[in-house]
């Protein structure tokens, strides 16, 4: 191939320039949709390895206790057994964790939660690995754990979760870690003064679960360079790594992690579960070992949402117009810090909602305590506070006398404005349209007493009502979630992109250590390089970590992180291929671009096809995508440019209440979001639905009951998800304001649903009802008068 | 002891099983056959969903021994012969069902089994026939549209053949 071909005519022009329809802002089939479909998709719990063992870990019964012995002689007698070990066999440090080195890989000395693993069993048979850890004796001096806020805050009397001397944190007594916000002029006598209208009240949110449904599991298998190969559900492979290594006192690039199928995450795989034990038992043993926690395993194996106790104040004119809130959040986050204090940086930082309020005084803190060990889960402390919050605005509403959603308007922050902690939001922050958009849809059609069918009712299949007693209510809410890590840190994304002729065609290959965990960022970066590449051809190499860091798959920040990063290195690559084919052929031309496998001009027309530009070369970038920096914020005043990028979501519910025995069925959930550019509508709908459903499961049913420190429901029959009879249809108005700083101008669209759909529904049960109902989950006892 | 029995129409044996191992380990550990989930391994997810002698189970619930001699079809076995997707397993792609994909084999089990009693389900019989099966991921709207869809499918090819 030589010269350049031109082809002259604007009718060409166009259709040379038809971007691929399974780029960016189509929705073009997942590319693991197949595998999973036919149940070849390798998911961690699926890994075998030739003479593996299974790993098992034996946990704590109590929540606080001193270890007096363990003796794991008779466990090592059972046959079949080859290894048991306790944290006197871990070769490097003993402590990990998130953001503070305060958890250890294995008890020492001291159980602090209900379920911490104390040692481990690698076994042939996973029966053999279970009878194996009920022989291990341990010895326990049971303590009584401190559990509630007013003992974690009174050391004095009622003891440390951690010794004074062992703190890693900035913390102090059993506060983890604390932020303080005063904006305006805070909240004091005179502020309180102006307003007409004052509105208080005490807010609890319980302890929810991820629930992913595939289970926390891996293979680990020891390598001949003494290293260890790791295949894992994670969310991110290489701050694992970062964790596992100094445990496991090897250099970093001997610790190999490749992304195996995630069964979901939503949080609950951000802090380590079964890795490094499976790593350790792997080194000790010489064999490959797997692990694969049982449903209540898992239900001691992560962290979970932050119970929250709230206490909020806000005042207004008589017009409605917000003079000042006051909150105080607690938020217990158990045993080990894992990521609470940016759980609190969130709490504080949006916890008073997308409302422009003049003064305004906020403190958020984490309680060290006997519970189980909380962190991230899908909306990171937003969700207590959009409860909290969005309650009080009903609340002022009432009082005021005014519609809730006009409230709510009047309020409603917009592109300009400033949060409370003085960041100018300066991007679209369509507050008050995405109210108006969930009010303005149609509403589902009223009960129909004479065409009933009960399975439609509260109650449904039980049959327990045919209509009597059923009343309907209405609510809505809005909430405000942050996109990225926040308050400094530099969660950068690396990818890497090769372009070559395979088959006689152009092939985009997208490397990144990017976490699958279901969201479908696998089919986005497709997109972006065939949009930027102009190919239809794409591979996606395996997730590991021969590629630099991806971040995490968290905080709604992938497609902006890593997709920002796939952006950035098909960028490169297509300069390199331009710059290729001005070298060769002396183009001028200042418009080139690649469309439909060729090297295009609108000026030129077509210049050459790209397989003859590649010829044998293939070009291979790696480029690192950083967002804009943002701050820490201020102890005192949390005041800074904390956070990268807002992201907004408003909610009606409908439910249907039998006020009798206190059941409730959500009739309808209608979200609008704006998502800034949806890269794949079909996927985006998913998630804004998804993330809706989590938040019905954490208004009317799921919790974490925790008694005296222990769990009483790790199982699914007690702890209850949604099922597809308790989630109702659930209409997605999307709205596409591009965000200038983002690529594309899109938003992480994950959180902001699971972060504002709860309220709404709870406002539609007391609008049904008349109660108060100043907890989630509402239970049926709460309704009937009966607690 | 040893175990034999049909597995997606081909015969299986597996040794050395201890008398507490579930069909669904059996299938996952032993044969080959990692398609069905292990969610919660108590019979409340649906994860595990295959079908014995036709009539779909929770594969955690059975002992495997109970399975001697029986047909069990698992989601491995939904492909047509040519190795293209079934008309459900087609569906979830299309409708955007599949997320993580943890749930979807026992949802593909189900919604073939739902679709072979009645092939024109109403919104609330396929609530109702795939309540035993927990998805945490979609919120069940595009699984609902994937339901429909084969369904819609499933009639326009009776209408055709």
């Amino acid at each position: 191939m030589s010269g350049t071909r031109t082809i002259q005519g604007q009718k060409n022009l166009q259709n040379i320039h038809q971007a691929s329809k399974d780029g960016i802002g189509g929705s073009p089939l997942r590319p693991d949709g197949t595998l999973k479909v036919k149940g070849e998709f390798a998911y961690s719990s699926d890994m075998w390895h030739e003479d593996m063992l299974w790993g098992m870990a034996l946990r704590s019964p109590h929540p606080r206790a001193n270890i007096l012995s363990v003796d794991i002689s008779e466990a090592l007698k059972v046959p079949g057994v080859y290894a048991v070990l306790t944290h006197e066999d871990i070769p490097g440090s003993k402590y990990y964790g998130l953001e503070i080195q305060d958890q250890p890989a294995l008890a020492i000395d001291k159980v602090r939660y209900h379920g911490e693993a104390i040692a481990l069993v690698a076994a042939d048979h996973p029966e053999t690995a279970r009878r194996a850890v009920k022989k291990i004796k341990v010895e326990y001096e049971v303590l009584t754990p401190i559990t509630t806020e007013e003992q974690c805050l009174d050391p004095e009397t009622y003891g440390y979760v951690h010794e004074p001397h062992e703190y890693k944190s900035h913390g102090s007594g059993n506060i983890c870690h604390s932020q303080k916000l005063v904006s305006g002029g805070g909240v004091t006598d005179e502020i309180r003064a102006l307003a007409d209208v004052i509105v208080k009240g005490t807010y609890e949110v319980g302890m929810q679960d991820q629930a992913f449904l595939g289970p926390e599991s891996g293979l680990a298998v020891p390598a001949e360079d003494g290293g260890v190969d790791l295949y894992i559900a994670t969310q991110w492979l290489h701050v694992d790594r970062q964790q596992m290594a100094p445990v496991l006192a090897l250099p970093e690039e001997k610790v190999r992690l490749t992304l195996a199928g995630v069964g979901g995450a939503f949080g609950g795989r951000e802090d380590l579960s079964m890795q490094i034990h499976a790593c350790l038992l792997a080194l000790h043993t010489g064999k490959p070992v797997k692990i694969v926690y049982s449903r209540d395993e898992s239900f001691f194996g992560h962290v979970h949402r932050h119970p929250a106790r709230m206490t909020y104040e806000h005042g207004a004119t008589r017009d409605g117009k917000l003079v000042f809130a006051d909150c105080r959040i607690v938020l217990d986050g158990g045993a080990y810090a894992s990521a609470s204090p940016a759980v609190v940086g969130n709490a504080a930082s949006l916890g008073h909602g997308p409302y422009v309020i003049p003064n305004v005084r906020m403190e958020a803190i984490a309680l060290y305590s006997n519970n189980p060990s909380c962190g991230a889960m899908r909306g990171f402390g937003a969700v207590q506070a959009c409860f909290g919050y969005e309650s009080q605005m009903d609340k002022l509403a009432a009082e005021l006398g005014m519609d809730p959603v006009e409230l709510r308007q009047i309020n409603a922050v917009t592109q300009g404005d400033f949060m409370p902690t003085g960041q100018e939001i300066d991007a679209p922050a369509p507050v008050a349209e995405l109210l108006q958009r969930v009010k303005d849809m149609p509403l589902p059609p009223p009960l129909d007493l004479e065409n009933l069918d009960v399975r439609t009712l509260p109650g449904a299949l039980s049959n327990t009502s045919h209509g009597e007693g059923i009343v309907r209510g209405i609510g809505y809410s809005v909430g405000i979630k942050n996109v990225g890590f926040s308050e400094g840190f530099d969660d950068y994304s690396t990818a890497r992109v090769r372009l070559e002729v395979i088959g006689g065609e152009p092939v985009a290959m997208v490397h990144t250590a990017m976490a699958e965990v279901g969201q479908g960022g696998v089919t986005v970066h497709a997109q972006i390089a065939r949009t930027e590449l102009g190919v239809e051809q794409v591979t996606i190499h395996p997730a590991n970590t021969e590629v630099g860091s991806a971040g995490s798959t968290s905080a709604s920040r992938q497609t902006y992180m890593t997709g920002g990063a796939v952006k950035l290195a098909a960028e490169a690559v297509k300069q390199a291929l331009i710059e290729k084919g001005r070298r060769r052929y002396g183009w001028e031309h200042k418009d080139i671009t690649l469309v439909g496998g060729k090297v295009v001009s609108e000026t030129g027309g077509v210049l050459v096809p790209m397989v003859d530009l590649l010829g044998d070369e293939a070009i291979d970038l790696t480029r690192e995508h950083h967002h804009r920096p943002t701050v820490p914020f201020d102890k005192e005043t949390g005041q800074g440019f904390g956070h990268v990028q807002y992201t907004f979501c408003a909610n009606r519910a409908v439910v249907d209440v039998d006020v009798e025995l206190g059941l409730v069925k959500v009739v309808e959930l209608t979200a609008a979001q704006d998502v800034g550019k949806a890269l794949n509508p079909l996927s985006v709908v998913g998630q804004i639905q998804g993330g809706c459903t989590q938040a019905l499961g954490l208004a009317v049913m799921e919790e974490i009951v925790v008694k005296d420190g222990k769990v009483r429901n790790a199982s699914f029959t007690d702890y209850l998800i949604p099922t597809i009879l308790d989630t109702p249809p659930i209409p997605v108005d999307m709205l596409e304001l591009p965000d200038p700083h983002a690529p594309y101008g899109l938003r992480g669209v994950g959180e902001a649903p699971t972060v504002s759909a709860t309220p709404s529904i709870v406002a539609a049960i007391r609008n049904a009802t008349g109660l108060a109902l100043n907890r989630v989950p509402v239970r049926p006892e709460h309704l009937t008068g009966t607690l | 002891m040893r175990v034999t029995f049909t597995a997606n129409g081909k015969p299986v044996e597996a040794d050395d099983v201890w008398e507490g191992e579930s069909l669904l380990y059996v299938l996952r550990e032993r044969v080959g056959l990692p398609g069905s989930k292990n969610a919660c391994e108590q019979g409340e997810c649906g994860s595990c969903t295959v079908y014995l002698d036709g009539v779909p189970v929770c594969s955690c619930l059975v002992a495997a021994g109970q399975v001697q001699d029986r047909e069990v079809r698992t989601v491995e076995g939904l492909a047509e012969e040519s190795g293209d997707l079934g008309l459900v397993q087609q569906a979830f792609v299309d409708a955007g069902a599949v997320q993580c994909g943890f749930c979807t084999p026992g949802l593909l089990v189900q919604t073939d089994a739902l679709l072979a009693t009645d092939p024109q389900p109403s919104d609330t019989d396929i609530r109702e026939a795939l309540s035993g099966n927990l998805c945490r991921c979609t919120g069940y709207e595009k699984i609902m549209d994937a339901v429909r869809l084969a369904s819609a499918r499933t009639c326009a090819k009776a209408v055709s053949e």
